[in-house]
């Protein structure tokens, strides 16, 4: 039987702001327990709730980023129900009338027939975003033996809810789609995004379905996922399980599991779960909020080019590749830097080579940020330069961008003072390739004998003896004509 | 009847309070006659007004992103039944929710 | 001179003139607290030595505040930093808030003398002060009678001398019916007056805090104190606080006042009818012109309170849960065990009935039944409002359906104790000011409350037209003989 699997994601965003949504108590993450709370964020009897602006213009910028429709007015609801991390034990919220709904994300997919890894693999999908809305965090609970203690320092920290539609249909495309939002959400600089901090959470609905059926199957809630591969891994192994289930006949249960990252399942949780009644209703102690027009335009103002028309401008006006393009457009930083260099230097494809290359192998090694990285776009370009113009070489290169970015010194500079510029006295050529041809008769012998590969080996022992500096087609050339007149 | 045992049981474990039998009683003959009362309401014909919840016009009332100070730790957890190191202790809870 | 007997305004006089001290009155209410507390009932805390160390912590520069040196009870519903707030419910046990309500540190900001907590119904859920974990507030007219409630204690301290004036709260008459039954002034402002900062919610969309005082000058006094913007309140209104002192002594020549035809319904007290009468012919012979008019939704008012009123509530009160603060249950064997069993210890019956009835009204399958339709409904109410006071620049009424009824009398027939209510909660469920002074008295000496509501933010002239009643009769001078 063929199945189609059918996700929807929850993501809980915590918004980037200095004082929480309700009141004045610092956001800042690791503080010693309770030492940022008050009367408004403990639930204290007779404390109220006023709104910190920031909070709403950031849950605004989500809303315009994933194009989604805002509401004339917003309103706040209390979702009510008892749990100890919750001080009040209701959460402000919203229910009916949402900072926003109906948006669209746009995630990469692999073409389901044709070549993997190919740039022409790639194709977009839509997952159609279905509300976003802002509310409280709760406090953290720490489970002990035979107790459990709450720290509230994160009760009332602003959340954004992002919920999509059910749109995806693999456990990769739940994956495409929560890189898609992190990057987003990093362009527009409303959240760390940091799921191991618990500043981005993701819970999944997962159900499964006949291929061709239009009704949804029953649905399991999976939550206790800390990150996307996590989320990947969970959405795999309960895609499965529940196929395995139908596959013996029996019936899915709706329920919440949990993600066991430990042994790589999905758990029922232990506690029953009650039926869901959050008498939800419209929260008195705040005020509705209109959106004028003028406030809605400045936020607008304010959000960035965004990674996918980033992405269709660069491979126009760059002639990248969608491969590289969608690469590089996924980091914002890498593609500011990106469209610095190639302002400065002719060749892009290069340029966007470096960059996924030695440029993202270095930051990957020693865990910097391409912000915080000691290169400036203008000595980049400098350096590619120099390999254009023949100063040096392509080898010798990438040891001299190691050197720049430790150092900090002017690529110029550096080829000078260690003399590391091409070989390209020919005399100096000859000495080294007539060593070379003494040094090794064996190759020599071979290459006569008709293996020309052995001419490489040569090259790369002339190289070696000029320490790369050397223009290794010019060697190759002149090894051949050398090598024609040796008996 | 408005009410009956049953809703008053269920909603009462909604509220989280523990009736006796006796209560559970008591309250169903009361709440019966106060909602029997309020059946009143269904005398009016509602269909087009907007409910008032909030009954002023009031809106967009908010503060700008500020810290403030927080209360000191000893403020906050002095009225605790039961903390430890400065956190409120409670009775074990099964599983994590997020 | 019996000083705990007097007015703010007289006393600030007097301390203005040096004749006495904040000591001597201070001295004079725990003289009476020691007398007459135990058959009163009145007080939830206080402490002596506290009020004493107070007193003589007071400013004694130059710079004085407008209440300096005059002491004022507060209801046991407002935080006060440090100090026992329990809203008369064992669950809050112990409770001492490590914050003030916004309208503390306005009283103590003007050398206000706290002096301590009123007792009052459970979490202001009553119309008679029996609801208390401390025991009932009797009514110093007749110790056998209720005074009102949810406010009784601020009402009967007031009322029997233990106190100059107090604060209450009102959410569907809290304030005014005590005042009314007990022989005082009660005011409710507008909603968003008075901030709610520090007001323990009984249902936020109702709640406002407001005097209750020995005549309508101190009324003024006091709400002026009070009133104001608070950032920390976002239902708190930015409006300017008029001088209501200067405001209430013009003339109430031409005033249109209406008399809604719906507060006088059958079954009602007789001599209370009677008594309304003849203040609204009092009125009349001042110069404003009364003249019949109709609040047609009045009947459903009670119905739509007890369902809007409970829904908050029953949210309001979730956080009583014994985690953060006040009482938790012994002998619990998990969290779901530690919630029920503690509010089933900590609430009393009303606050139990109160919190179901409010929790089902919100509950699936109900909400649009109950709780959506008595939103609609409010709106109803708060139009006909609108419309009157497009004619008319205040309203009459009597405060209540009757004078002070017996302690026992109403209390196992709840449906029976929110009628008592039904001429007072729709001046909330509008969010409208409204105040209650004395008219009268029953020929069992009990006294009568007058109530006159008004546009929103226009409490000037309901104090206008009951300082002009109130000067025109002696009512407010007459004292309880009992005690």
């Amino acid at each position: 039987m063929t199945y189609e699997i059918v996700i929807g994601l929850e993501v809980h965003l915590q918004l980037n702001t200095k004082s929480k949504v309700f009141c004045g108590c610092s956001t800042d993450f690791g503080s010693a327990p309770n030492t940022q709370t008050c009367p408004v964020c403990l639930g204290f009897p007779g404390s109220l709730p006023v709104l910190n602006r920031q909070a709403l213009e950031l849950g605004v910028r989500v809303a315009i980023a994933l194009s989604c429709r805002i509401a004339k007015e917003i309103r706040f609801d209390r979702k009510n129900y008892f749990y100890p991390d919750l001080p009040k034990n209701y959460q402000i919220s919203q229910f009916d009338q949402p900072l926003a709904q109906h948006g669209n994300l746009s995630i990469e997919i692999l073409q389901p027939c044709g070549l993997q890894d190919e740039p022409s693999a790639m194709a977009q999908k839509n997952i159609r975003i279905r509300r976003v809305h802002l509310e409280e965090d709760t406090g953290k609970l720490f489970h002990q033996k035979d107790y459990s203690l709450i720290d509230f320092n994160r009760s009332g920290i602003p959340l954004l809810e992002i919920v999509s539609e059910p749109d995806m249909n693999s456990p990769e495309e739940a994956y495409s789609y929560l890189t898609a939002l992190k990057s987003i959400l990093e362009y527009i600089d409303v959240s760390d995004c940091n799921m191991e901090e618990g500043s981005l959470r993701c819970d999944a609905n997962i159900s499964i379905r006949k291929k061709g059926d239009s009704a949804l199957g029953t649905k399991t809630e999976i939550k206790n996922m800390n990150s996307f591969k996590g989320v990947k891994a969970a959405l795999e192994y309960e895609s499965k399980r529940q196929m395995d289930s139908l596959e013996d006949g029996k019936r899915i249960i709706q329920e919440t599991r949990l993600y066991n990252a430990e042994k790589c399942v999905t758990e029922p949780m232990r506690s029953k779960e009650e039926a869901h009644d959050y008498r939800y209703f419209s929260e008195p102690d705040l005020a509705p909020f209109d959106f004028e027009e003028s406030l809605l335009e400045k936020i607008h103002k304010g959000i960035p080019e965004l990674p996918e028309p980033k992405k269709n401008r660069f491979i126009k006006d760059y002639r990248l590749s969608n491969y590289d393009a969608a690469v590089i457009v996924s980091d914002k930083d890498t593609a500011d830097y990106f469209e610095k260099c190639a302002n400065l230097y002719v060749n892009p494809k290069a340029v966007a080579n470096w960059l996924m290359g030695d440029i993202s192998a270095y930051i990957k090694e020693n865990s910097v940020s391409i912000k915080d990285l000691n290169l400036k776009p203008e000595r980049l370009s400098d350096m590619l330069k120099m390999i254009d113009s023949g100063v040096i070489t392509g080898k010798i290169a990438k040891t001299l961008l190691i050197e720049v970015i430790k150092t900090g010194i002017d690529p110029r500079k550096l080829v000078k003072a260690k003399g590391l510029e091409q070989i390209s006295d020919n005399n100096l050529l000859e000495n080294a390739i007539s060593e070379t041809i003494a040094e090794n008769q064996k190759s020599v012998n071979d290459f006569k004998n008709g293996k020309d590969n052995a001419v490489m080996f040569l090259v790369g022992r002339v190289m070696q003896k000029t320490k790369g500096r050397a223009n290794p087609n010019k060697v190759n050339e002149m090894l051949r004509e050398k090598l024609k007149g040796v008996k | 009847m408005a009410i009956n045992k049953d809703t008053v049981k269920y909603t009462a474990n909604l509220a989280r309070i523990e009736l006796s039998d006796e209560e559970l009683d008591h309250f169903t003959g009361q709440l019966d006659k106060i909602l029997a009362y309020v059946d009143k309401l269904n005398t009016l014909n509602v269909a087009d007004l907007k409910p008032t919840s909030h009954v002023l016009k009031m809106k967009n009332v908010y503060r700008e992103d500020a810290v403030k100070n927080s209360l000191p730790v000893s403020g906050a957890i002095k009225n605790a039944p039961l903390a430890e190191n400065n956190l409120f202790k409670v009775p074990k809870i099964i599983d994590i929710e997020a | 001179m019996e000083l705990n007997t007097l007015t703010a305004h007289n006393l600030m006089e007097l301390l203005k003139k040096g004749d006495i001290c904040p000591i001597d009155i201070c001295n004079n209410i725990i003289n009476k607290i020691e007398k007459t507390e135990k058959s009163l009932c009145a007080l939830a805390h206080f402490d002596k030595e506290k009020v004493l160390e107070r007193c003589s912590n007071l400013s004694k520069g130059a710079e004085k505040g407008a209440l300096w040196g005059i002491p004022i009870f507060i209801k046991d519903n407002i935080c006060v930093e440090d100090e026992l707030t329990t809203c008369s419910s064992k669950i809050l046990k112990g409770f001492k808030p490590p914050y003030n309500a916004t309208v503390i540190d306005k009283l103590t900001g003007l050398d206000a003398i706290l002096m301590g907590k009123t007792n009052m119904d459970e979490f202001a859920f009553g119309s008679s002060t029996e609801t208390s974990c401390y025991g009932p507030t009797r009514n110093p007219w007749d110790l056998e009678r209720i005074p009102g409630g949810s406010s009784g204690g601020s009402a009967a301290a007031v009322a029997g001398d233990e106190a100059i004036f107090a604060l209450g709260s009102d959410t569907g008459g809290s304030i005014r019916q005590p005042a009314g039954v007990c022989g005082v002034v009660g005011l409710k402002p507008t909603y968003g007056r008075v901030s709610r900062y520090g007001l323990i919610a009984f249902a936020s969309s109702l709640d406002q805090i407001g005097p209750i005082t020995k005549d309508v000058e101190d009324a003024a006094i006091l709400l002026k104190a009070i009133s104001g913007h608070d950032e920390m309140d976002s239902t708190s209104a930015d409006m300017p606080v008029p001088d209501y002192l200067s405001g209430m002594k013009k003339s109430i020549k031409g005033l249109k006042i209406g008399v809604p035809e719906e507060y006088f319904i059958e079954g009602m007290d007789k001599e209370v009818k009677n008594s309304i009468k003849v203040a609204i012919e009092k009125l009349e012979k001042l110069g404003a012109v009364c003249e019949d008019t109709s609040l047609p939704h009045t009947e459903y008012a009670v119905s739509v309170y007890y369902l809007v009123a409970t829904a908050e509530a029953s949210s309001n009160l979730a956080r009583f849960d014994g985690v953060q603060y006040g009482l938790r249950a012994d002998n619990i064997k998990s969290m779901i065990d530690m919630y029920k069993k503690t509010r089933k210890q900590g609430f009393g019956d009303e606050a139990k009935r109160r919190i179901i009835l409010g929790t089902f009204a919100l509950s699936s399958g109900y909400y649009d039944a109950y709780y959506s339709k008595a939103l609609k409904v409010r709106t109803l109410i708060k139009m006909d409002f609108d419309k009157a006071f497009q004619k008319f620049d205040a309203i009459v009424t009597p405060t209540s359906p009757t004078a002070a009824f017996k302690i026992g009398e109403k209390i196992s027939d709840p449906l029976t104790m929110y009628l008592s209510d039904i001429f007072t909660i729709s001046a909330n469920l509008a969010g409208i000011p409204g105040i209650s002074i004395p008219c009268g008295f029953t020929k069992n000496n009990l006294p009568i409350g007058l109530q006159i509501l008004g546009k929103p933010f226009d409490e000037e002239t309901i104090l206008r037209i009951a300082y002009n009643y109130e000067q025109n009769t002696d009512w407010h001078r007459i004292k309880p003989r009992l005690i």
